[in-house]
């Protein structure tokens, strides 16, 4: 085994384990902030079951790339985990509940910066949304669940030990739910980007029991996320649960009501498709993040009750906290990725040249440009996707999402049709009109992506992105998350 | 997993049913208290006031160790966390007022006071408004684990009785010192109707510490 290998798994360790640190704050927070739940039960339940989450629900062997993907060397990947880890790790020593994921897109931006990559401006958007609206979103809805449950309870008179009894359980039954799916969301960004440089091998138990290399690379991610949660994470449970605001038992079990609501209805794409297809209104979707829930639910209780015990400073040093993670990360991230590239002589990122094809052309008539006033650009080569991009803006002025799609034609990625590696393993996530279609293109190459997705759809309507509308967007979700993977499988590494 | 959960709430309502007899016990003593003092007051030592403090003394040993036994449940399962603390201060000055009236009955079997006939209606009506007072204290602790709102019904009842204990006693006591009995008797019949009132004093500073804790408890 490589002994770089193992270094470069560590940050994805380091990584699991700040994740651990900081997120069971959200799902167990208050059930420990409230002493409802002693804190080592809430280490067990939540390591259990972030475990089993990561492991059987940690999404497939062929579509698994976490938001580390768009890095494309693996010792840039290493730094821009260990810069999120590190940022993560500096907010959980001070105690304060942050988002990993926004800690992960800073560091991604920090290596955009870094290899000339153009930074999509929508994850900034998201993120910057995300710190308004989801505490906003989920404190109004913690109100009226608070209010109504306060009313609720007057009637039922249910006696104060047996309130505690139920309100335990569904604090831990809530808590290993959220644990569940934080180890089956999460470990694609702990782990994800190794799965290609996986140490381990399958093995089966007598056909019975099939434990692959990826779940196996993902139960060691899980186990370091577990470690997170054991050795450090009570510190940011406590600010969550106790904190920012004495929360009672039920208001603690209010507050992950309040987080679940919002997640299912503001970031539930299953639920948009169900209300679309049923031809009922959707409610729109916004970027939304547990560890910003969380604060919000509390505070939407603080103010149903007047507001009074709310300690504001330590909500600014969480909202500081918040500006302050993708910030951190990114810089971070630059700075590292300089040293181990000028230091340890690591490639830390893939040149991608970018060159439009005179063959473009048609694709840039559909986008409604004229071919001519481009044509500057056609066969000229940039080293770096900023350069083309200046060179694009000089041309023309265009809209930011038309200067992606040009962007994306332009860009150079060789590819070669590899059916069998793409199939390997995908356990049916391919239509069977897909794999015929791959097949048929064994061994083809293409010098752009977009050059195979043409050739795939020309073969298949399996491979068409449906029209842009609100039923069709799981689907395309999909579609869009296969090609990736093919990318990924097909890339022809530079020579 | 589903049959811990079971036991977790077996065992919850085994404590609720040990905190409903605790003050089930409160409440019986309160009518053997009342009984004591007729029989007494009609007797002296008789037979049947001997067999009352015994039957008081056996409640108040029981209180005891529900009290303790509670008490070590609700710290060892660390349950009601937010309330716990409140809780075992309730449940100990409760038991308070349970020692309260075994001591009285106590006292009389060992003091044996000279109550003339004239004024043993003032202790009669004194140990009825003071447990009357005692009951509403009860029944407001009783409302607090079950229903919020009803426990102001009752505290606002104790501040009544209590008060009603007070004017009770003050009459009784000018009626003794203003009668031709020694001044050692009427020291001693005055030591005895302080004494009972003191059990609805502790009532009502119960009654005020529950009004706190209402107010604590609103989620």
């Amino acid at each position: 085994m490589d002994i770089a290998i193992l270094i470069f798994l560590s940050s994805g360790l380091f990584l699991g384990w700040s994740l651990g640190a900081n997120d069971a704050a959200n799902v167990f927070g208050t059930a420990v902030g409230t002493r409802m739940v002693k804190f080592g039960t809430a280490a067990a339940v939540c390591s259990l079951f972030v475990v089993l989450g990561a492991v059987i629900s940690g999404s497939g062997a062929a579509h698994t790339l976490g938001k580390l993907g768009a890095v494309n060397a693996i010792a840039g990947s290493f730094m821009a985990a260990s810069a999120a880890a590190m940022s993560v790790y500096w907010m959980t020593k001070a105690g304060l509940p942050v988002s990993t994921s926004q800690a992960i897109v800073g560091a991604i931006i920090g290596w955009n910066l870094f290899s000339g990559s153009s930074t999509d401006l929508h994850s900034l958007a998201t993120i910057v949304s995300t710190w308004v609206l989801c505490p906003v979103l989920s404190g109004l809805i913690a109100m009226p669940i608070f209010l109504l449950t306060g009313k609720v309870l007057k009637v039922v008179k249910l006696h104060a030990l047996r309130l505690d009894a139920y309100t335990r359980i569904a604090l831990i039954v809530a808590g290993a739910l959220g644990s569940y799916s934080l180890g089956a969301n999460n470990i694609a960004n702990v782990m994800g980007v190794f799965v290609d440089v996986s140490p381990f091998t399958d093995f089966r138990v007598a056909d019975l029991f099939h434990f692959t290399s990826i779940q196996q690379l993902f139960l060691v991610g899980a186990l370091a996320i577990a470690v997170g949660v054991f050795t450090y994470s009570k510190k940011v449970m406590l600010t969550v649960g106790s904190g920012v605001l004495p929360l009672s038992p039920v208001g603690a079990w209010v507050v992950v009501v309040a987080q679940s609501v919002v997640l299912f209805l503001f970031a539930s794409e299953g639920l948009e498709y169900f209300l679309a297809s049923h031809g009922l209104p959707t409610i729109p979707l916004v970027p939304v993040s547990s560890s910003q829930a969380v604060i919000g639910g509390v505070i939407g209780i603080g103010l149903v009750k007047g507001g009074r015990n709310i300690r504001w400073k330590l909500i600014g040093r969480i909202g500081i906290g918040w500006l302050a993670t993708p910030i951190i990360s990114g810089l971070l991230c630059f700075v590292l990725l300089y040293f181990v590239q000028n230091v340890f002589d690591q490639q830390v990122y893939r040149p991608t040249p970018y060159r439009l094809p005179a063959a473009a052309t048609a694709r840039l008539q559909d986008l409604g440009l004229d071919p001519a006033r481009l044509a500057p650009l056609v066969g000229k080569e940039f080293g770096r996707e900023t350069a083309f991009r200046a060179a694009l803006g000089a041309l023309a002025d265009l809209d930011g999402d038309t200067r992606d799609r040009v962007s994306d034609l332009a860009r150079v990625d060789p590819l070669r049709v590899d059916a069998d590696r793409a199939v390997e393993g995908s356990n049916g996530w391919f239509s069977p009109g897909q794999v015929t279609a791959l097949r048929r293109l064994d061994g083809r190459a293409f010098d752009y992506r977009w050059q195979l997705v043409d050739a795939l759809a020309t073969l298949s309507e399996d491979w068409r992105m449906l029209p842009a509308a609100k039923v069709n967007k799981l689907k395309n979700k999909k579609l869009r998350q296969q090609y990736d993977a093919l990318y990924r499988a097909f890339s022809v590494p530079p020579q | 997993m589903q049959i811990k959960r079971l036991n977790v709430l077996g065992r919850t309502l085994r404590l609720e049913r040990e905190m409903d007899e605790f003050l089930d016990r409160v409440s019986e003593a309160g009518i053997i208290f009342k009984k004591g003092v007729a029989s007494y007051l009609a007797g002296g030592i008789s037979p049947e006031f001997e067999q009352l403090i015994e039957k008081i003394s056996g409640l108040e040993k029981r209180g005891d160790e529900i009290r303790r036994e509670v008490e070590y449940e609700l710290y060892e399962r660390t349950l009601i966390p937010d309330l716990r603390a409140d809780v075992l201060s309730l449940l100990e000055s409760i038991d308070v007022l349970l020692n309260d009236y075994e001591e009285n009955m106590y006292r009389f079997l060992e003091e044996i006071p000279d109550i003339p006939d004239q004024h043993a209606g003032d202790f009669t009506r004194l140990a009825d408004a003071t447990v009357a007072c005692v009951e509403c204290c009860v029944l407001a602790a009783r409302a607090f684990f079950r229903d919020l709102n009803a426990v102001g019904n009752y505290t606002h009842k104790v501040l009544f009785h209590e008060s009603e204990a007070d004017d009770l006693s003050s009459e009784a006591i000018q009626r003794i010192f203003r009668s031709d009995l020694p001044l050692s008797q009427k020291c001693h019949l005055r030591y005895f109707l302080d004494s009972i009132d003191a059990v609805a004093d502790r009532a009502e500073d119960i009654a005020d510490d529950l009004t706190i804790y209402v107010v604590k408890r609103q989620i």
